[in-house]
């Protein structure tokens, strides 16, 4: 009999290797779509088809020279990436992949799911802001600022959004919901809340257009302008984890998880699962190459003024029309 | 057992260090710390949303203001300069709320002395207490916020929509202060110029 610890331990390796796998290429992914978009051939260099890129990437992040500037605070200059990365890693172990007689395909089926993936989250905002704070320069901390204050603004707009989903469904259980739509999937009934999930998602993970963070044009690089080599890129994976983990959210509150559609159940869950949330990653890329970056005072007011009462009027008519029907 | 044990002594550890570091920076990490374990303690007793919502409110919001403010406010890294020593003033006010703060405490538990939970368990609204899923999760919370609670839950959102329309009377218009003593008539709202421009179209 394995004990129970070492079942989670080797869940928990098996599903970090995958999820760093598929950031690995889907950064590839987005380079080669971007380069296709824009006419250009893209990295094709290392390996068949730019293929082995990854891991030049790696390999160059590693040997480069660790720099702490002196005016940073060591010990929390050296804090902020991990912070980062755990609660970026931390979301995974609540994502249900998919589901088979056995059980659930993930680390555990917590009962608060999604509110688990808000509290890592917002506690993942203390990676960008105390890097920005402890790099001890000016850019970084202006950098830290301006995400700090931009992903609280649209952490409510998309916890708004998603609590329609939550009175839809009757339950927080990331399975719950899932199962909850093996009828009609969330997109149609919450097309609205849908929409202000997508646009509060692109500046929750600080992605083009919302990319005020690293406005290279203004603020050089944002708070991670002094961190170079591995602390960089443990930001740069962590960046790429949280998009991971809103497409995999996305996919489980509007589009059904790993329901099939039109009743194909011969084709397995997890390939639902990983083709949907491959659409949002696709749309992700597709927005960063087609839209420009938005003026820093047009993004806050676009989120306090619009997205905020648009996304609470959605839940006031979802929770209205739940009530009456319910009745 | 051990794991209450183990977040207790780290819980008191971080409140420690919060409170005797110089560099403001580094008693928010010692609050976040403390209130991360906080929250753990609270998923031990099988209360999810109370964590969640521990984590979220505290940490996620109210200890982010703090960041906020320290990052704008002393942008160097150095720490603060050490004010005028205090503690003889506040020595005596401060050991005689502590004691009578532990003889409360004292007083509770022994009336509740420690042993294995009575026959009788406490239920919640929807099931015993300490079973999965009942006392703080997330149905149990709402039904006690929306029956027993509804009051108290009440009158907290009045009082913060309250805090809130002051904010934003006190942020959101800004009257220019007259000098002291001397009278100075002030312009109505529509004649004076706005602090901030709309963007031209």
């Amino acid at each position: 009999m394995i004990p129970w610890w070492a079942i989670a331990l080797i869940k928990a390796a098996v599903i970090l290797f995958v999820v760093v796998t598929t950031f690995a290429y889907s950064m590839l992914f987005e380079r080669k779509i971007m380069a296709w978009m824009q006419l250009r051939p893209g990295p094709n260099r290392v390996g068949p088809w730019g293929m082995m890129q990854p891991a030049a990437d790696a390999a160059k992040m590693m040997f480069k020279e660790d720099l702490t500037p002196e005016t940073a605070d060591p010990l929390i200059y050296r804090l902020a990436p991990f912070i980062s990365l755990v609660c970026a890693m931390g979301t995974f172990a609540i994502i249900p992949f998919s589901e088979s007689s056995a059980g659930i395909w993930g680390m555990g089926n917590v009962n608060a799911g999604i509110l688990v993936i808000f509290a890592l989250t917002s506690i993942g905002v203390y990676g960008i802001s105390l890097a920005g704070w402890s790099s001890g320069s000016k850019f970084p901390l202006l950098g830290s600022v301006r995400s700090t204050a931009q992903m609280i603004s649209y952490e409510l707009a998309l916890t708004m959004s998603v609590i329609g989903v939550l009175i839809l469904a009757g339950t927080t259980s990331l399975v719950g919901i899932v199962h909850a739509q093996r009828g009609l999937w969330y997109i149609a009934p919450q097309l609205v809340g849908f929409i202000i999930f997508i646009i509060a998602s692109v500046a929750e993970t600080n992605r083009a257009p919302f990319d005020l963070v690293e406005a290279e044009s203004e603020l050089v690089g944002g708070f991670h302008t002094e961190y170079s080599g591995l602390r960089f890129g443990l930001f740069f994976i962590a960046e790429y984890l949280n998009m991971i983990t809103v497409a995999c959210i996305a996919t489980l509150l509007f589009l059904g998880g790993w329901n099939p559609l039109f009743g194909l159940s011969i084709v397995p869950g997890i390939v639902w699962f990983i083709v949907k949330a491959g659409l949002f990653i696709f749309m992700y890329i597709w927005l960063r190459t087609t839209l420009p970056r938005l003026r820093y005072d047009r993004l806050m007011n676009f989120g306090w003024k619009f997205l905020l009462p648009v996304a609470t009027l959605n839940l006031m008519v979802t929770a209205a029309v739940v009530a009456v029907t319910a009745g | 057992m051990s794991l209450f044990y183990l977040l207790a002594v780290i819980l008191i550890a971080s409140a420690i260090f919060t409170i005797t570091q110089k560099s403001p920076v580094y008693s928010v990490v010692g609050l976040l710390v403390n209130f991360l374990a906080l929250a753990a303690l609270y998923f031990t007793l099988n209360a999810e949303f109370l964590g969640v919502i521990q984590i979220v409110i505290y940490s996620g919001a109210i200890l982010m203001l703090f960041v906020f403010v320290i990052a704008l406010l002393s942008s160097g890294v150095g720490p603060f300069r050490a004010g005028p020593n205090r503690l003889p003033r506040i020595a005596a006010p401060a050991l005689l709320t502590t004691l009578v703060a532990f003889g409360f405490l004292i007083f509770g538990i022994a009336q509740r002395p420690f042993g294995p939970l009575p026959p009788h368990r406490p239920t919640s609204f929807l099931g015993n207490v300490g079973d999965p899923n009942v006392f703080g999760s997330v149905g149990d919370f709402g039904v006690a916020l929306f029956t027993v609670q509804l009051l108290p839950f009440e009158v907290t959102a009045f009082i913060l929509m309250v805090a809130v329309i002051g904010v934003v009377l006190i942020a959101g218009d800004a009257v220019p202060q007259p000098t002291l003593g001397r009278h100075r008539p002030q312009k109505r709202a529509a004649e004076r110029e706005p602090i901030l421009k709309a963007p031209a179209p």
